[in-house]
């Protein structure tokens, strides 16, 4: 049997690999349905948008929410916040861009690119690190060095603008998806 | 050692079964007569420790998930109210599984540092080290959606934390990271669906295990068990059969073994717990401190030790994948750490190494360690133990095997445990 030449391919060899490829396509999409069905369900997705009355938030302050499953964090800044958020050039920052749902992914992380209302600061409370809820500084109880928010579980800091200033968190708090349908109520997702 | 049956049919029925189903055969080749090396220790007690470890966690499980609810409303008081109140000795049921899962971790970390010692991964033991490997990962797997399941604060964020490890890969493939954690979860954050499918893998994983131990100790029969002198066993003076010998030996650490298991059961039962597990999951609060479980620690303290969160990722990852590589990285001929006494050294101060990642993977991110009015800061502690760990198996070993010169092996097994009388 052993032949030193290569013997030609003959039809039965073309018969068998085009039958392992068709069965190699169909087993993975016998498989496709098995993982997908981890996906988040469509009662889930339906679930996926708030309104949320922000009338009562006063000056300074933030109110947590809920939304998705996640904190979402409303906050009303203070003047000075403001203008110290506005004063940190771009060029300072970990992560240059400004992570919010509502503009394009390019926008560069500038304060006004942050919100919609100078006053109103609406983030996803999730550390970007690896995903827990970071604790507001307030002038009272200050958390790290930015004013902003400190993440306990890894160190990471935020500043007023939720922006990060310090690792191991790559990226800023994001910004979702949300609108003003009045002066006093958000539509968030 | 592997092939030659010894087994000899004692009835007629015996015999009728060994031609169609020959498992008496494999149950007196391998429990029985399988030649053992005489000189094995304590530290080699513990392959039967674990598979009694493994044995209770799927007893005491199978019977937990009689009375346990996996869903976010009712799984923690189907925990902490009807398994720990009303059900018939539920309380103690849970606690051994809870305890033993430490028990377990404590018996593989013994297991796996012997193997170590004595040189057991290498040739021709390899596949045993690595299905070992394997084992372990898979246990990590089990014991972090086990903790998930009474849906405690330490519970819900741990699971937060650890799966949020894959949005690390946003960094390579944008969106990779996020579409993964969204389809671990089952949603946007941890929750519901989450909880379910871990508690369905919680079940699945142990049976896994048991499966992967069977091929552990088919692979352990090829060879034979290492010993702790490192050399090649030469002929039957220097074996013993496995039983009585070593059923003996086994049932005897074990016993020492389960009086420290019961301690804790009865006198401790909260000892490895965090109290932040006694209060309910709640996804808008983070508690202060995040802390795993005792036996992920180091592994803790080395993903923390890195400023960069990818590179923090793959330097944990990396850690338990090294394993894998051990067989190919120690380049020495001789197998037990008797005979290497620079290697003894560095082994120890592995074991030192590892013990110091753990306590500093159970300090907050920003402690210090006060000495002498200096502080310094735990993070650097834990970047040295990092350095270190990696430094152990991918320089020392190859190192330390090629400049080591080591003692003068003995000539067999039964010349040093017998005295020079015995047969070579």
């Amino acid at each position: 049997m052993a032949t030193a030449t290569k013997p030609e391919p003959t039809r039965r060899d073309f018969l068998y690999l085009a039958t392992g490829a068709v069965g190699a396509v169909g087993a993975a999409f016998a498989a496709w349905p098995f993982i997908d069905q981890m996906n988040p369900t469509s009662a889930v997705l339906a679930l996926a948008s708030i309104e949320v009355d922000i009338t009562s938030i006063q000056l300074g302050q933030q109110v947590v929410f809920k939304w998705r499953g996640h904190p979402l964090f409303v906050r009303r800044r203070t003047p000075k916040e403001i203008a110290e958020a506005r004063a940190v050039p771009v060029s300072e920052l970990i992560d240059p861009v400004a992570r919010n749902a509502n503009l394009p992914d390019s926008a560069p992380a500038t304060d006004a690119n942050r919100e919609f209302k100078p006053e109103w600061l609406v983030l996803v409370g999730v550390c970007t690190h690896l995903g827990c809820t970071p604790t507001v500084s307030t002038p009272q109880s200050p958390q790290g060095d930015y004013g902003g928010w400190l993440c306990h579980c890894h160190g990471s800091q935020y500043d007023v603008a939720g922006r990060v200033r310090k690792g191991p968190a790559p990226q800023n708090l994001a910004v979702p998806p949300y609108s003003f349908t009045s002066d006093t109520k958000i539509k968030v997702g | 050692m592997a092939g030659h049956s010894t087994y000899v049919p004692a009835s007629g029925f015996e015999r009728w079964l060994d031609s169609r189903l020959p498992i008496m055969r494999l149950m007196h080749d391998t429990m029985t007569t399988f030649p053992t090396p005489r000189n094995l220790n304590i530290w080699y007690t513990f392959g039967g420790i674990l598979t009694f470890c493994l044995a209770v966690q799927i007893v005491t499980g199978i019977v937990l998930a009689m009375h346990y609810v996996p869903s976010a409303d009712m799984a923690f008081n189907s925990v902490e109210g009807r398994i720990m109140r009303e059900v018939n000795y539920g309380w103690l049921i849970r606690y051994i599984h809870s305890n033993g899962a430490s028990m377990f971790f404590l018996a593989v970390y013994i297991h796996m540092f012997r193997g170590l010692y004595y040189g057991s991964y290498k040739a021709p033991r390899e596949v045993i080290w690595i299905l070992g490997v394997l084992i372990y990962l898979l246990m990590m797997a089990t014991a972090f959606f086990g903790y998930v399941l009474p849906w405690g604060q330490m519970s819900f964020w741990g699971a937060t934390v650890i799966t949020s490890l894959f949005s690390a890969l946003d960094q390579v493939i944008p969106h990779l990271g996020s579409a993964i954690t969204s389809w671990l979860w089952g949603g946007f954050a941890v929750g519901d669906a989450t909880l379910n499918r871990f508690f369905s893998l919680h079940y699945l994983l142990p049976f896994v295990i048991a499966g992967v131990v069977g091929l552990h100790i088919w692979a352990l029969h090829v060879p034979g068990n290492n010993n702790p002198l490192g050399i090649d066993v030469k002929g039957p003076q220097d074996t013993l059969p496995f039983h009585p010998y070593y059923t003996v030996k086994d049932a005897f650490y074990l016993s020492l073994f389960l009086i420290l298991f019961a301690a804790f059961v009865f006198f401790a039962p909260n000892f490895f717990g965090n109290p932040d597990n006694a209060i309910q999951a709640n996804p808008l609060v983070t508690p202060q401190d995040i802390v795993p479980e005792w036996y992920l620690l180091p592994f803790y303290a080395m993903l923390r030790s890195i400023p960069q969160k990818l590179i923090g990722v793959l330097v944990l990852v990396g850690a338990l994948v090294t394993l894998v590589f051990v067989p190919w990285l120690d380049t020495s001929k001789v197998r037990s750490c008797r005979f290497r006494p620079l290697m003894k050294q560095c082994f120890w101060l592995l074991v030192l190494d590892c013990v110091m990642l753990g306590y500093v993977g159970a300090q907050s991110a920003d402690a210090a360690l006060s000495l002498g009015g200096m502080q310094l800061p735990l993070v650097w502690l834990a970047r040295l133990g990092t350095a270190y760990y990696y430094g152990f198996f991918w320089l020392i070993m190859p190192i330390v095997g090629l400049i080591e010169t080591p003692k003068a092996l003995p000539e067999s097994i039964a010349k040093a445990v017998l005295g020079a009388k015995a047969k070579a």
